[in-house]
């Protein structure tokens, strides 16, 4: 065993190289898994990712033959102290025309909060066809201790969306911004009651 | 051989012991929707091939076992391998398979069908209840399991064991007969997943995400289910009770539940008595807190702290609410700020300071709640 | 072939290292071999002991033993030791031990890197251990996310303990990464002249598989892991959906890797199976080749049928077909398996030691685990089946009554080539009838129960669940206690007293280039390379 032959122990390193490149090759695709799921989710429709922004929704032929009803929901994780809501529950729109629609949020703190809206769409085929000019899910929101706000979205449905689909549901979840004051609880809970006891 | 005579024992059991024991359910139920006749019809059918598969593979193994054995003076034969046979249990299962795949593609294909709904209902999992969201009607509610008695070692041996044990909820999820009702599920904190197996309807909830499913169904009753994903350390005590009512029923239940609603909004802006405070306080710790904190306030050791006596709760009362409406940072105390209304905040906070010996003898109303709020 | 023999019978003393350097230091297949098998039997009566523990408490309605947080950090210590701490390094102790003795090689490849592939997984058990540890003593909770942990419960909302399991879980996939290197690098290059791939016996083609399989998806594992701890401790929010993430994502990433994993612990057992049927059939194995074709067309199916572990998480029905129709495929090349493993045995020559008697019941137990398979892959039934017992009695089929059976079998079937002794056959059978009757009373209600609607990893059920969990656990109780049999006859067979000695071929229908090799086998396996025909 001492007396290996040199031709093997290159074998050996050539092998092992090849295998360590395969190892760290995965390890970077592991991460690479996470770009590749956006694109999956986008032509799949998984989850109900809406896309980025789009410049004009004004290009579309509106399809009169067509109506759609779009459900709003408003949803708040467990660390967001606002009140948030849409000010209609749903519309009846044609495929190509544009609709604005109005969310109410209020901050119930005496704090300022930076939120940040995640939007979703069910079912998910439909997410990609529902297209927004305008919405607060774009940005972060900064709402001061007790704000009240009005926020719109603009946004118009695709007519090339499947002749199947007759509803759809766009919802949003608003979080307390990650890292920010407020997102962890411990920060939160001493800061409320800071602002209680003054 | 006589593990393969053993497990034909027990497929044997598994066929007549519905009679031996009629109570206990041995198989899946058809249910009261197309989707779980879809899934127990297709679940019926791939178990029976396996079955006959399974009697041919194992029937075959058993004669060899008895027949081909050296004990027996069986000489072994030298073949050890046969094209036409290998291609053909090659392309046999594949035909199978196909005979599965058939029927499993329709049903699937009609669960997803969600359009032409005629009501839909946002449902929430949340760490360790349901809300239920009827949207349009205004009327919202979260759905606690009613045995709180059964979330620890110290009282579990308290609850009544029936039917009904761990499956039974303070508000029911109500819709109405041959409507189709469409759910949406999302989630407050982790991942759930919303599971009544008589409807043949399992989703996740997300955070930041929905899912959508339906039901409909031509048969009135009450459905029970559980929350079937791991979500923390009371998974197991997250019941689901759908009633499925008639139409007229339905609207009479719906009307009802926006009258209470009125009806809290209306308490929240009176001036409570002590005992008007203490008691309906007592009916939300039950619900809400008992399950950690127990119901003698006495909490667990290492696990839950105890009430009884604790800084927080004699010491400032703006620290107190702070705590019950915010939460703890790193801990199971959640925030109750959006989950309950200022009445019942203001009734636990009441009953928390006044019980078990307690006696701080303050009195809080709603008002100091939307105050502090 | 006899003058090699001597040939080491002569060197094989002048080597041997002696005391506890031997063990911590040793470069030796055989000495880590024999580690990863002992370090595997301990973790199973600790993953064994947390499994009686669920048990206990499940054997009647409501709680009687412990708290529910408790049992979720039993259901996830126990599905992390088994899977990683037993079944893990049992197989790569058989493959230390048998690969170089079955290829006609001297060593491992890579000897050095193998004694510290070993000693990584006592530290990363001990972390994962001492978790649990503190969490007995007050000081914090062990993980209680289950052995998936799923985000954001294992992330934002998982106790602190968590950064340790995830340098626990780094430290098992360097071991195994490391494991899977030399492996690859023994078969291809120590082979003895004239062993061509296609000569070599089944369990080394399944390792090398295996092998590949391990360096494809461990990375993968320790990439979520990393993942978990940017985001719990660094502002990333890869599984956050409030930074943009998305927790489902953690499921694909998980799943990618975990449905290779479930290979990874079934492919051994395949091969151990496939070297014991022909034994004591005294025949060759039916369709050799079909047999390799098989294994490599179900490792590959093991990379594109993933999210059949999360059909209720809301798919695009397009893609629920897709992982439907190509999960269902893997029955066909499992089918070809089972098929050869019978055509092997029909008109053979029999004969029932305690090896043969733990690889048939593996083929029907592990069949029963395939069909329930092939249930949950339909997805609209899956809706059903998903996440209750009936799930736990399936994987429980494939991992226990199959994969810890082949372990078993392969532990009886070469342990007098590995001590000279033959173990005592009587205590041998009783071990397995006793083990046979009460896996399956432990683990055949469990259908039952879960198509009856009870959820997995619940501490407390109604009562309509009762009967057959009370089964369960009488059973769970049985088979646990049953293993010291298996203990004490492996201790015996060691020691060596009022024992028969091994024959070099130990086995009269044994056939390959370890049975060559004298018993006990001398601690360098092949010093000059042995010829195959």
């Amino acid at each position: 065993m001492s007396e290996k032959p040199n031709n093997e122990k290159a074998d050996n390193s050539r092998i092992i190289t090849r295998l360590v490149f395969l190892v760290v090759g995965m390890f970077g695709f592991g991460f690479a898994l996470v770009p590749l799921y956006d694109v999956f989710c986008d032509v799949t429709g998984l989850n109900g990712k809406t896309g980025e922004q789009v410049k004009s929704v004004e290009t579309f032929r509106i399809d009169e033959q067509r109506s759609i009803k779009v459900e709003f929901l408003a949803n708040l994780n467990e660390d967001m102290p606002w009140e948030f809501k849409p000010l209609q529950n749903s519309v009846t729109i044609h495929p190509g025309q544009p609709v604005k629609i109005d969310y109410l949020v209020r901050n119930m703190t005496a704090k300022d909060i930076i939120g940040q809206a995640i939007p979703s769409v069910s079912p998910g085929l439909a997410a990609k066809y529902l297209q927004k000019t305008e919405c607060f899910c774009f940005t972060e929101q900064v709402l001061k201790a007790g704000e009240e706000k009005i926020m719109p979205v603009i946004f118009v449905v695709d007519p090339s969306l499947s002749a199947d689909i007759h509803e759809m549901t766009l919802s949003y979840t608003f979080f307390v911004k990650p890292g920010t004051e407020g997102a962890d609880r411990g920060v939160k809970v001493s800061s409320v009651s800071k602002a209680l006891a003054n | 051989m006589r593990a393969a005579i053993r497990v034909a024992g027990f497929i044997s059991m598994m066929l007549s012991s519905s009679l031996a024991l009629a109570e206990y359910k041995l198989d899946l139920e058809p249910g009261v929707t197309t989707f779980s006749q879809g899934a127990y019809e297709i679940h019926t059918m791939v178990m029976w091939i396996c079955v006959a598969i399974g009697v041919v593979v194992f029937g075959a193994m058993t004669y060899a076992i008895i027949k081909h054995r050296k004990s027996k003076g069986h000489e072994a034969a030298s073949f050890h391998d046969n094209t036409t046979l290998e291609i053909v249990w090659t392309i046999v299962p594949f035909i199978i398979l196909g005979f599965m795949a058939v029927p499993a593609t329709k049903v699937l294909l009609n669960m997803e069908d969600t359009s032409n709904s005629d009501m839909s209902v946002k449902i929430t999992g949340y760490q360790w209840k349901w809300h239920y969201d009827y949207l349009g009607e205004d009327v919202s509610f979260f759905s606690n399991i009613t045995t709180p008695d059964s979330l620890s070692l110290a009282t579990s041996a308290n609850v009544k064991q029936d039917e009904t044990t761990l499956l039974d909820v303070d508000n029911r999820m109500v819709i109405p007969v041959n409507k189709k009702v469409r759910l949406l599920f999302t989630s407050n904190d982790v991942i759930h997943a919303w599971w009544v197996n008589d409807f043949g309807v399992k989703k996740d909830t997300i955070p930041g995400y929905i899912n959508e499913s339906w039901i409909k169904t031509d048969k009135p009753g009450v459905y029970r289910g559980q929350c079937a994903e791991l979500c923390g350390t009371n998974h197991g005590f997250m019941p689901i009770v759908v009633e499925v009512k008639s139409e007229e029923d339905y609207l009479d239940w719906l009307a009802g539940k926006k009258a209470a609603a009125a009806e809290a909004a209306a308490s929240a802006e009176k001036t409570w008595t002590k005992d008007e405070l203490m008691a309906q306080g007592e009916k939300v710790y039950a619900t809400n807190c008992g399950a950690c904190h127990q119901a003698s306030g006495q909490g667990i050791p290492n696990v839950f702290p105890g009430l009884v006596g604790s800084p927080i709760i004699m010491g400032d009362v703006a620290k107190h609410i702070d705590v019950i409406v915010n939460g703890v940072s790193g801990t199971a105390m959640q925030a109750f700020g959006g989950q309950l209304n200022d009445a019942d905040i203001a009734a636990v906070v009441t009953y928390e300071r006044n019980a078990w010996g307690n006696d701080t003898g303050d009195v809080i109303q709603p008002s100091d709640i939307k105050a502090a709020r | 072939m006899s003058a090699v023999i001597e040939e080491h019978h002569e060197e094989h003393h002048d080597h041997k290292p002696t005391g506890i350097g031997r063990w911590l230091f040793s470069t030796n297949h055989k000495d880590i071999g024999t580690m990863y098998l002992c370090f595997s039997f301990l973790m199973l009566f600790i993953g064994g002991a947390m499994a009686l523990v669920i048990r206990a408490e499940l054997f009647q309605p409501g709680l009687q033993f412990v708290e529910p947080e408790f049992f979720n950090q039993m259901t996830t210590l126990h599905g992390l030791i088994m899977v990683f701490g037993v079944i893990m390094p049992a197989f790569v102790g058989l493959a230390n031990w048998m690969v170089p003795m079955m290829i006609g090689a001297p060593d491992m490849a890579l000897p050095r890197m193998n004694n510290w592939s070993f000693w990584l997984l006592p530290g990363a058990f001990g972390i994962l251990i001492a978790s649990l540890v503190m969490s007995i003593m007050g000081m914090g909770s062990a993980p209680n996310f289950g052995w998936t942990f799923y985000a954001p419960l294992s992330t934002k909302y998982g106790p602190a303990s968590t950064d340790f399991f995830i340098f626990s879980v780094h430290m098992m996939g360097i071991s195994s990464i490391m494991g899977a290197i030399n492996i690859i690098a023994t078969i291809m290059n120590l082979r003895a002249p004239g062993m061509t791939y296609m000569k070599m016996p089944i369990f080394v083609w399944t390792w090398f598989i295996t092998a590949y399989l391990l360096i494809a998806v461990m990375p993968v594992l320790a990439g979520a892991v990393t993942m978990m701890l940017t985001d719990r401790n660094f502002g990333t929010s890869f599984f956050d959906a409030a930074g943009g993430g998305d927790p489902v994502m953690f499921q694909h990433i998980f799943w990618f890797f975990g449905h290779p994993e479930v290979y990874i612990m079934i492919l051994p057992a395949f091969g151990v199976i496939s070297q014991i049927i022909p034994t004591f059939a005294r025949k060759k194995i039916f369709g050799y080749s079909s047999m390799v074709y098989a294994t490599s067309s179900i490792a590959f199916l093991s990379f594109i049928v993933w999210a059949h572990h999360m059909f209720t998480t809301g798919m695009p029905v397009t893609a629920e077909l897709f992982f439907m129709y190509a999960t269902m495929l893997i029955a066909v090349p499992t089918g070809v398996k089972v098929f050869n493993w019978v055509s092997t045995m029909w008109k053979g020559s029999m004969t029932f030691e305690t090896p043969m008697l733990f690889a048939v019941a593996f083929i029907i137990m592990f069949t029963i685990g395939g069909f329930t398979g092939l249930m949950l892959a339909i997805a609209p039934a899956d809706f059903q089946y998903h996440d209750t017992y009936f799930v736990v009695a399936h994987f429980h089929y494939v991992l226990v009554n199959g994969a810890l059976y082949s372990i078993f079998a392969a532990v009886y079937f070469w342990l007098p080539k590995w001590t000279g002794n033959m173990y005592d056959e009587k205590l041998g059978k009783l071990h397995f009838w006793v083990s046979t009757i009460s896996v399956n009373l432990l683990f055949f209600p469990m259908h039952f129960v879960g198509l009856a609607g009870m959820p997995r990893r619940i501490p407390d059920y109604n009562m309509q669940f009762a009967e057959f969990n009370q089964w369960a656990t009488v059973g769970a109780f049985i088979f646990g206690f049953s293993q010291l049999i298996l203990l004490y006859n492996i201790v015996k067979t060691v020691r060596g007293r009022r024992t028969v000695k091994a024959t070099d071929q130990v086995w009269e229908g044994a056939d390959g280039l370890e049975w060559t090799l004298p018993s006990p086998a001398p601690f360098h396996s092949f010093t000059t390379p042995p010829t195959v025909k």
